[in-house]
C-alpha cells in the first residue's frame, strides 16, 4: 500500500495504479523517495519503470544486512531516469539466511556485475542470473564479509571452523 | 561446413593481458580470444585490489571513514572526501558556511585536473607519445604541491571533514593556485599542439573503441565516455551539489562516441575545471571554515584548552564520536570518471551502519567487452586508456 501523500509522485502513483499489490511501503525522507516492493515483483517491477516510467538507467545495486533482525537482507536498487532527471530507490526484504530473488539482468544489463557483488559479499543468490560467481573475491573464498556476523579480520586469526568464529 | 568451423575454432587463440599489464593501469586481468589479430570475445576479472572498505568504514566513527573513502579512487581522493561528506551531512541536517562549499569546489575541480592529468599523460603513453606524459606530471606536481599546501599531504588529503574543512586554508594560497590556474590554459594548448593534430594519435585514435550509447547506458557507463557519444549528462549541472549552481562552466559533448572523441571530451573539461577554478579564486567568501555545529566539528585549539565546554565536545568527539540520525541516503557527485555515489544507511549510533560505494569505474569497466570486441589487439591498449578507470574504485 502506497501510503497517500507519495501519491504526488508520478512513478510512486503509475506503479500503484498499475498493480496495488507491489509497493508494501513508501516513504520520502531526505529529498528521496523509497519503495519497498513485494520480492516476487521485482522483475515486473522493473520492467514497467524503466518501460513507462522512463528510469533508462539502474545506477546500482547493493544489500543492507540487519542481522539479526528478520526479514535478514535488504536489496537496494538505485533507479535513475535521465530524462526526467529523478532517482528512485527500490528495495526488497528478503527472508531468512539464505535470501533469495530474482535478477533484474533482462531489464538492464548493468545488473550483471551489481548483482555479483551483492552476491559475493552478502550471498543473496540472484536466480536466473546468466553468470552468478564471486567478483571480488577468489572462487574459493569463505563466507560473505559484508554480513553482519563475518568478523571484521576475517577468519585468519581465529582457531575455530570457518563460520563458527 | 563442420571442417570450417573446427579450422576457425583451431585458429582461435586465448591470450591473458594482466593482472600485471602495464596498459591495464592497475590489476585488471583481460582475456582476450583472437581470431589471428581480431579480438572474437572479451572477457574481464576484477577485484585483485579489493581491500574490503566498504566493511572497514563500518568499523570506523563517521569521521574516520573520511580517511578510508581516500584509498577508494587514488586518483582523486578529494571527490571520495566530499561525496561521502555530502552524504553524512544531509543525514545530520547540517548547513555548510560559503568558504567551506566554494574550497570544495575549488579543490575537487583541481582534482579532476590531477585525474585528467595522469589520464591523459598515461593514455599518451600507452600509445607511444612519450613528451606529453612528462608535460601533464609536470603540472600534475603542481596541483600535488598545493594540496600538499592545504593538507599537509600530496594525494590522501582527507581535507574536507564532516561539517567544513579539515584545516584552515593556509595563508599564501591564493598566490599558488593563482600562478598555477592562469598558466594552466597555456599547458593545456602545450598538449593539444603534441596530440589534436598528430596524425599517428589520430590514426591510433579515431573510429576506435566505440558502442553506442544505448549500449553503454544499459551496461552502466558514466562520465566522460557518455558526453563523448553525445549525451550532455553532467552531475554538477543536473543535480548539483556543493554550490556547482553559482559557477559559470559547460558541459563539452562529441557524438563520434570513439577514443578521439574521449580524448576531445576531457581536454574540453579541463579547461572547464580551470574556468571554474578561477571563479572560483576570484568570488571565494571569507567567514569560517567549518559549520556551526559543535557536537560534530571539533573546537578550536585555542577554545579547547580555555573553554570548558570546548573541552568536554573535543573528548567527546574524540572518544565516542558523534551519533547520527537514523535513515538513509544516496549521495551522488560528478567523480572525473562519471557518476560516483554513496549510500549510506545510518542506525542512529555513531559508526555508519553500511556505506555502499558505488564507483564510475565499476560500471565503466563491464562496458569494456562491448567496446573492445571486433577490434584488433593494439586497439585494446587505447580503447583501455581512453576508458580510464581506476581500479581501486571499481575493487574497493
Amino acid at each position: 500500500m502506497l501510503p497517500d501523500e507519495l501519491m504526488g509522485f508520478p512513478a510512486a502513483a503509475a506503479l500503484e495504479n498499475w498493480d496495488p499489490s507491489v509497493i508494501v511501503e513508501g516513504r520520502f525522507d531526505h529529498e528521496e523517495l523509497t519503495l519497498w516492493i513485494a520480492p516476487q515483483k521485482i522483475v515486473e517491477v522493473c520492467r514497467f519503470l524503466k518501460e513507462q516510467g522512463r528510469f533508462t538507467r539502474l545506477s546500482g545495486v547493493t544489500a543492507v544486512d540487519w542481522f539479526p533482525a528478520d526479514p535478514q537482507f535488504e536489496v537496494v536498487y538505485h533507479l535513475h531516469s535521465l530524462e526526467r532527471n529523478q532517482r528512485l530507490r527500490l528495495k526488497c526484504r528478503l527472508e531468512g539466511n539464505s535470501a533469495e530473488i530474482d535478477s533484474v539482468t533482462g531489464v538492464w544489463r548493468s545488473a550483471n556485475w551489481y548483482e555479483r557483488e551483492v552476491f559475493d559479499l552478502f550471498g543473496v543468490v540472484f536466480r536466473q542470473h546468466p553468470n552468478l560467481r564471486r567478483i571480488l573475491l577468489p572462487e574459493n573464498w569463505v563466507g560473505h564479509p559484508l554480513r553482519k556476523d563475518y568478523p571484521v579480520h576475517g577468519y585468519k586469526y581465529s582457531y575455530g571452523e570457518p563460520g563458527g568464529g | 561446413m563442420m571442417g570450417e568451423e573446427t579450422s576457425a575454432a583451431s585458429r582461435r587463440m586465448t591470450l591473458n593481458m594482466g593482472p600485471q599489464h602495464p596498459s591495464t593501469h592497475g590489476v585488471l586481468r583481460l582475456m582476450v580470444e583472437l581470431d589471428g589479430e581480431t579480438i572474437m570475445k572479451a572477457d574481464c576479472e576484477i577485484g585483485y585490489l579489493h581491500t574490503g572498505i566498504e566493511k572497514q568504514c563500518e568499523q570506523k566513527t563517521y569521521q574516520q571513514a573520511v580517511t578510508l573513502t581516500d584509498r577508494v579512487d587514488y586518483l582523486c581522493p578529494l571527490s571520495n572526501n566530499l561525496c561521502y561528506c555530502l552524504a553524512v551531512e544531509r543525514l545530520l541536517g547540517l548547513e555548510i558556511p560559503p568558504l567551506a562549499q566554494w574550497m570544495r569546489v575549488m579543490l575537487s575541480e583541481l582534482t579532476r585536473l590531477n585525474s585528467h592529468l595522469v589520464w591523459l599523460g598515461s593514455h599518451a603513453l600507452d600509445v607511444g607519445a612519450m613528451t606529453v606524459f612528462l608535460y601533464c606530471f609536470r603540472e600534475r606536481e603542481d596541483i600535488l604541491r598545493i594540496f600538499e599546501m592545504f593538507s599537509g599531504q600530496r594525494m590522501m588529503t582527507s581535507y574536507f571533514r564532516i561539517g567544513g574543512l579539515a584545516l584552515e586554508p593556509p595563508r599564501g594560497w591564493q598566490a599558488a593556485v593563482k600562478k598555477f590556474i592562469e598558466a594552466f590554459p597555456g599547458n593545456v594548448d602545450e598538449y593539444e599542439d603534441l596530440l589534436t593534430r598528430n596524425p599517428i594519435w589520430i590514426r591510433r585514435t579515431r573510429g576506435v573503441g566505440r558502442a553506442s550509447l544505448e549500449h553503454m547506458l544499459d551496461l552502466g557507463v558514466t562520465g566522460p565516455m557518455l558526453r563523448a557519444a553525445g549525451l550532455a549528462w553532467d552531475i554538477r549541472k543536473t543535480e548539483p551539489y556543493s554550490g556547482y549552481q553559482r559557477f559559470d562552466f559547460e558541459v563539452p559533448t562529441r557524438t563520434e562516441g570513439d577514443v578521439y572523441a574521449r580524448y576531445q571530451v576531457r581536454v574540453e573539461e579541463m579547461r572547464q575545471s580551470a574556468r571554474i577554478v578561477q571563479q572560483a579564486l576570484e568570488g571565494m567568501p571569507s567567514g569560517p571554515y567549518t559549520a556551526d555545529a559543535p557536537h560534530v566539528v571539533l573546537p578550536d585549539r585555542e577554545k579547547m584548552k580555555t573553554q570548558m565546554e570546548a573541552l568536554i565536545y573535543h573528548f567527546k568527539i574524540v572518544t565516542e564520536g558523534f551519533r547520527v540520525p537514523p535513515g538513509e541516503v544516496y549521495q551522488v557527485i560528478e567523480s572525473p570518471r562519471g557518476e560516483m555515489g554513496y549510500y549510506l544507511v545510518s542506525d542512529g549510533s555513531a559508526k555508519p551502519y553500511r556505506v555502499h560505494i558505488h564507483g564510475p569505474s565499476f560500471g565503466n569497466v563491464q562496458a569494456l567487452p562491448i567496446m573492445v570486441e571486433g577490434q584488433i589487439i593494439a586497439d585494446v591498449v587505447a580503447t583501455l586508456g581512453s576508458m580510464d578507470f581506476v581500479l581501486g574504485d571499481v575493487d574497493r
